[in-house]
């Protein structure tokens, strides 16, 4: 069959026309200053047409030209060649030729070929002037083939494709079946051991194939067969060696097939490399915007409710009569977590993202001030939610200046002191539980007990010589608190320890600071992996459920009466293995009315900041996971809550806020 | 019953000319000029094929077969891409849409036919 394809030269021309029309008024349009990525793309749409057409009407002329110019465009769309007003009028005067190529091929008659030499040279300078950063991909590479050696009376091939395989329309019978047309084909099919058709997905593909082709085909020849799948499918394909070809096709299940594997001979392992080669390049990854992870994250929280929902109104129901029914919620529950959990780790980062901005600004600060500064990081690939890194990078900054600043002292104080010269300054990230600790330390001059207190009293801070170190540390964190001599322009004027520790806590956070004169300091940052979800403990107060973030409880204790202290008018404490803890009852700080059960003396010691406190409750319910709603976005700031959450009977609960409540004590009462 | 072939080419003489190599192989075929036309096509009617350029203005080739693999009806379909781009990065990005094959332009019309023939069986 041979098919006359001169009726759509008119088409084609036509088409053309026009597309060099497009060109034209697209590259007037374009403006140098300010490139427009749609004008670029509609003028290589329009070359490349052209060119792709006259390719396949026989029109070589014009594709070659075309392709020159269609390059010259990919390098501008790409971005990898700047758009200049002399590459416009080149490409201007480039339509002219194309148009006189076009012209002379329908009228039958020679183009001017002065003229198109002409733009040819100037484009093809132009092209080689400046090479691109990505230079146009070579012709395909052929994978080094072999043609069978003449001894050779065939090949073996070794076909496995992936489950995956049907989802790109490819049928693995199309693949045999021109096998087929290359010689004679005898193929064993395996399907894996053990697989039963009940748990078999009808949409995967599970068989894998032995194959012997007599034939004199080349390998390339065999290979093309496999084109459209070699990233889909594990492909070995060597020749066959002088035995007997086995007819017929076979069937085999499961285990029967061990012999016919071991036969099998060994593939040149280099081929499989270069078989994946491409799907490697492809799609490791692909871009999603971050509010359509939020959204999925907000509606599994909604899933996690309404899962706890089922689950509460499940453990009410007959375990005999239901038996399937909560076995199904049993099974809800491992996928709800399965779901929640990747979910969540679609938007972990490495803390990398955050570390690796800090090798350059040590660097730059440690000139600046005279110092050698060696920076060390561990645990970067540390993962953490997007919204927590992104929200930590400042006061890990702002921690890390103080360090160089404040904390390290110049070559000359530190070989004084009888250190090394050069100071070291460490970054480390871990995972401890369901929390993140960062910890920023250096082997500096450490902070001095005696200048806090002074610098204190100086800016009016209550600051007793009774408080404890971590107190004392505690007081570098307050408003406006600096106890460098001089301001430098470096860590400023000391307003940011506070803002560092606002930042932090805002993230349910905890900011923990220890120091040794002469040997450094360490501040550990302690942070929810994410803010979606919390891990807390229900209580009861009177009729309502409220959750206390478990990162900040201590234990939970049944207090005895004569433990318990009133001092002043209505302070009290609570004796904790010597310990006096300051004790609130919770439903005096919500104004509830207690249970008749608040007989019990049942407390939480929280702990926050350095500083802890009982908190008196009618009931402890138990520990869960809550998904975080936010109560300012829905409600308005609430006193002493941090947020609310859903719990399984629908009902809503408040977060409390051990940060806030710690802070509403007086220091003098902590101390 | 012929088999219905879905031809998607924003160049129009391209387009006829797949259509005529079709036709005269016995295959019916819708034409579309890009890939917004050829998905609103695609909704309405099963094809049996799709043979698709990548370069389009509205919606892309690639687009194109990305959002026809989310259709129930288009799963297993066979889903070419017949264009002049034939780099190993585009056709990478070509199966990562879903696309089961790659056929380069310039094609031989033969070929075309010899070759849509094994893809239907």
């Amino acid at each position: 069959m041979s098919l006359d394809l001169s009726r759509f030269h008119q088409t084609f021309f036509e088409e053309s026309f026009e597309g060099l029309d497009t060109m034209e008024s697209a590259l007037l349009r374009l403006d140098p200053a300010s490139v427009d990525a749609e004008t670029i793309n509609t003028i290589f749409r329009a070359a490349h047409s052209i060119k792709g057409g006259g390719g396949t009407f026989g029109f070589t002329a014009v594709s070659a030209f075309t392709h020159l110019l269609e390059t010259l465009l990919d390098q501008m769309r790409s971005g990898s060649r700047p758009v200049t007003g002399e590459l416009v009028n080149l490409l201007l005067s480039s339509v002219d030729a194309v148009r006189e190529l076009l012209n002379a091929a329908r009228d039958g008659r020679p183009a001017n070929l002065e003229l198109i030499a002409g733009h040819q040279t100037a484009l093809e300078q132009a092209l080689a002037n400046k090479p691109s950063s990505s230079a146009p991909a070579p012709a395909e590479v052929n994978p080094g083939t072999t043609s069978a050696p003449a001894a050779t009376r065939g090949w073996r091939i070794r076909f496995a494709p992936q489950a995956g395989l049907f989802r790109s329309g490819n049928d693995p019978l199309r693949i045999l079946r021109e096998l087929a047309s290359l010689g004679s084909l005898s193929a064993e099919a395996q399907l894996p051991e053990g697989l039963s058709l009940a748990e078999a997905q009808p949409e995967d593909s599970h068989a894998s194939w032995n194959l012997e082709l007599l034939s004199s085909a080349s390998e390339a020849a065999v290979r093309e067969a496999f084109a459209w799948v070699e990233d889909e499918c594990e492909l070995q394909i060597a020749p066959l060696p002088a035995a007997e070809a086995r007819p017929a096709l076979t069937l085999i299940q499961g285990g029967k097939t061990e012999a016919a594997r071991d036969e099998t001979p060994t593939p040149p392992r280099a081929r499989s490399g270069q078989d994946r080669r491409s799907a490697g390049e492809s799609t490791g990854s692909i871009r999603v915007p971050t509010d359509k992870i939020d959204v999925l994250i907000n509606l599994v929280g909604e899933l996690v409710i309404t899962q706890a929902m089922l689950a509460q109104t499940g453990a009410n129901l007959d375990p005999v009569v239901n038996e399937r029914l909560l076995t199904a919620l049993a099974q809800l529950d491992r996928n709800t977590r399965a779901l929640q959990e990747s979910v969540m780790g679609i938007r972990m980062l490495p803390m990398d993202f955050v570390f690796s901005r800090f090798p350059r600004l040590v660097h730059d600060l440690a000139g600046k001030l005279g110092k050698k500064v060696r920076l060390e990081t561990f645990g970067a690939d540390t993962e953490l939610d997007k919204s927590v890194i992104e929200k930590i990078a400042d006061p890990l900054t702002h921690l890390v200046r103080n360090a160089l600043d404040h904390g390290i002292e110049t070559g000359a104080e530190r070989l004084a002191a009888g250190k090394p010269e050069e100071g070291v300054i460490s970054l480390r990230a871990s995972h401890r539980g369901g929390s993140i600790v960062i910890e920023i330390a250096d082997d500096g001059r450490g902070l001095s007990r005696e200048r806090i207190l002074a610098k204190a009293r100086s800016q009016g801070l209550e600051a007793p010589d009774s408080l404890s170190d971590a107190e004392v540390h505690q007081l570098i964190f307050a408003p406006g608190f600096s106890t460098a001599e001089v301001v430098t322009d470096v860590s400023g004027r000391g307003v940011g320890m506070d803002v560092v520790k606002k930042n932090i806590l805002a993230l349910n956070g905890q900011v923990d600071l220890a120091s040794r004169p002469g040997q450094g300091t360490r501040v550990s940052i302690r942070l929810p992996l994410t803010l979606a979800i919390l891990d807390g403990m229900s209580v009861a107060v009177g009729e309502e459920v409220f959750i206390v973030p478990l990162a900040a409880v201590v234990e939970s204790l049944q207090a005895h009466p004569e433990d318990v202290k009133t001092i002043g008018h209505s302070a009290r404490v609570v004796r904790v293995r010597n310990e006096m803890v300051p004790l609130m009852a919770l439903h005096e700080l919500v104004g509830l009315e207690p249970s008749a059960a608040n007989d019990r003396n049942l407390c939480i010691l929280i702990e926050s900041e350095g500083r802890k406190l009982a908190l008196g409750v009618d009931d402890l319910l138990g520990q869960q996971q809550v998904v975080v709603k936010n109560l300012e976005s829905n409600y308005r700031r609430v006193p002493n809550m941090s947020g609310a959450t859903i719990l399984g009977d629908g009902r809503v609960a408040l977060i409390l806020d051990a940060g806030e409540l710690v802070r509403r004590l007086q220091p003098a009462v902590a101390a | 019953m012929s088999l219905r072939i879905l031809a998607v080419d924003d160049s129009a003489s391209m387009r006829q000319m797949v259509a005529f190599t079709l036709q005269s192989a016995g295959f019916e075929v819708t034409e579309a000029e890009d890939g917004q036309v050829a998905l609103n096509l695609a909704q309405k009617e099963k094809f049996k094929l799709v043979l698709a350029d990548v370069n389009m203005p509205n919606m892309d080739g690639l687009t194109l077969v990305k959002n026809l693999r989310t259709l129930p009806d288009y799963k297993f379909t066979p889903l070419l891409m017949l264009t002049t781009e034939s780099t190993p990065e585009k056709k990478a990005e070509g199966k990562a849409a879903g696309a089961t094959g790659w056929l380069v332009k310039p094609f031989n019309p033969e070929q075309l036919i010899a070759t849509i023939r094994k893809v239907l069986g």
